[in-house]
């Protein structure tokens, strides 16, 4: 039952690619490309292959969780989400704070005790396990920094790269 | 009659005085940490070594520039620990095995009962009520006490400089940005969220509930819960401790418990030995002086007819 309904929605999602169209599953329209890291400062922003993504995974779940109404696959999540309907918001930072340590987002949580998830990664740790994680375990895909965004001037400096090469500290004490 | 109650009265003050001073020792070993607290939970298993949390450290605390950049990954070939120019370092471990290298971040661990604190006799740390142990350069006279006495080789010394004592370490960023309520510039730029930044109290929840709820991925032990009376820093492994560097051997006793049995008797010392002595001394000059002048009396008694 549950793989007829994986073949359905990677058919779908499929065809909403090719015919680049409002998807077949949800109201808004699923890009093709996506610009990451729009407001980079030592990193500069980089263009993300959608369509790319979809083709090889064909699974939204894999990275959108339960917000596209595709099936939850992870028992713990199923528990609630498992007749989930498709959520208005479904990009990364329509629930992953850019923020998730600053004073007000801490209150926040503190202040709302039924709050079940409590440990729900930041922006960019969502972003960087999610990819960085992928990447590795298939063994297929960037997982350097430099490999999806290059440094800027910025970055450059920050990273103290003109100093690459030179003797490290511990040189010394051998 | 006078001379026994001065006596009863200096013993009962003094003992109540040292007993006193001693039981406000004792209760400290009960220190939990300030309530409010903050710290950081550190997810080895989440970090990837791309040693930013090292450039972060180094610009927003104004440290020198480095001896090699922070993208060269040859520094992992050495264990490596804090020094007076880098407060923190990554360093990696379990580099053979097929679950490929664990990364940890090492830096101040910020005790609830810091050992430095303790053995400074110039007052020159202070554990504030946000978590941060922090550090007076104006009152340190360069003793290094601190170097010896801390349990994870935290702070570095500056010998740069003969005549301007200064001992380097880890802030938790809290003139900068902990005391507003601000996450340490590493935590910031963490890019995998392997450090995560939030009440401490909160933090050991988050900690046992990833081990909970993914078994396999962890081993089931905060370490900094309880070492040495618990500290601001927390750390989650995916194998043994001991295998990351990590001194499995500390007791959970804060370091101060070493000394405090010992440090309790000074004030008993100071307080009862005075009065006890001084008490004994004018008794028996007292007594020589009393049975002297009896003699003598009586001795003129007897003279007269």
């Amino acid at each position: 039952m549950s793989s007829y309904k994986h073949l359905i929605v990677a058919a779908l999602s499929i065809g909403a690619i090719s015919v680049s169209s409002p998807a077949a599953l949800q109201c808004a329209p699923v890009p093709d490309s996506i610009t990451l890291n729009q407001s980079g400062k030592l990193f500069s922003p980089f263009t993300f292959n959608h369509a790319k993504h979809i083709q090889s995974i064909k699974e939204c779940a894999d990275c959108h969780h339960h917000t596209t109404g595709t099936l939850v696959l992870d028992p713990n999540c199923a528990r609630c989400h498992q007749n989930s309907s498709p959520t208005a918001v479904v990009s990364c930072k329509g629930c992953h704070s850019a923020t998730p340590f600053s004073p007000e987002t801490l209150a926040a949580k503190r202040a709302d005790k039924q709050r079940y998830h409590l440990d729900k990664m930041g922006l960019k740790g969502a972003m960087h396990q999610n990819c960085i994680g992928c990447h590795a375990k298939v063994g297929n895909g960037p997982t350097g920094c430099q490999d999806c965004h290059p440094r800027t001037k910025e970055g450059a400096a920050f990273y103290s790269t003109n100093r690459k090469g030179a003797k490290p500290a511990h040189a010394e004490e051998e | 009659m006078k001379r026994r109650n001065f006596l009863k009265a200096c013993l009962i003050g003094g003992t109540t005085i040292a007993l006193g001073k001693t039981n406000k020792g004792w209760a400290s070993g009960s220190f939990e940490g300030y309530p409010e607290a903050m710290g950081v939970l550190v997810d080895t298993t989440r970090c990837i070594g791309c040693r930013s949390c090292e450039a972060a450290c180094n610009k927003e605390q104004k440290l020198p520039e480095p001896d090699t950049s922070f993208d060269d990954p040859s520094v992992f070939q050495h264990d490596r620990r804090p020094t007076a120019k880098a407060y923190t370092v990554v360093n990696s471990y379990q580099k053979g095995q097929p679950s490929g290298p664990v990364y940890r971040k090492v830096q101040c661990n910020h005790c609830n009962e810091p050992a430095c604190l303790t053995s400074c006799f110039v007052n020159a740390y202070t554990k504030t009520q946000e978590g941060a142990v922090i550090y007076n350069s104006k009152v340190c006279v360069g003793c290094r006490n601190c170097m010896i006495a801390c349990p994870f080789n935290a702070p570095g010394y500056d010998y740069d400089s003969a005549t301007n004592p200064v001992v380097k370490k880890c802030i938790l960023c809290y003139d900068t940005r902990l005391k507003y309520g601000k996450p340490p510039a590493c935590v910031e730029i963490c890019p995998q969220e392997a450090l995560t930044f939030g009440h401490r109290a909160d933090l050991l929840k988050l900690a046992h509930e990833r081990i909970r709820a993914t078994p396999d991925r962890y081993v089931d032990h905060v370490y900094g819960e309880k070492e040495v009376g618990g500290t601001s820093w927390l750390y989650l492994a995916p194998v043994g401790f001991d295998k990351l560097g990590f001194d499995t051997t500390l007791s959970n006793d804060p370091i101060i418990s070493n000394v405090k049995d010992f440090l309790g008797m000074v004030p008993m010392v100071l307080s009862i030995w005075p009065a006890l002595f001084s008490g004994i001394h004018l008794l028996c000059k007292n007594q020589e002086h009393g049975e002297h002048g009896h003699d003598t009396d009586s001795n003129q008694e007897d003279t007269k007819p």
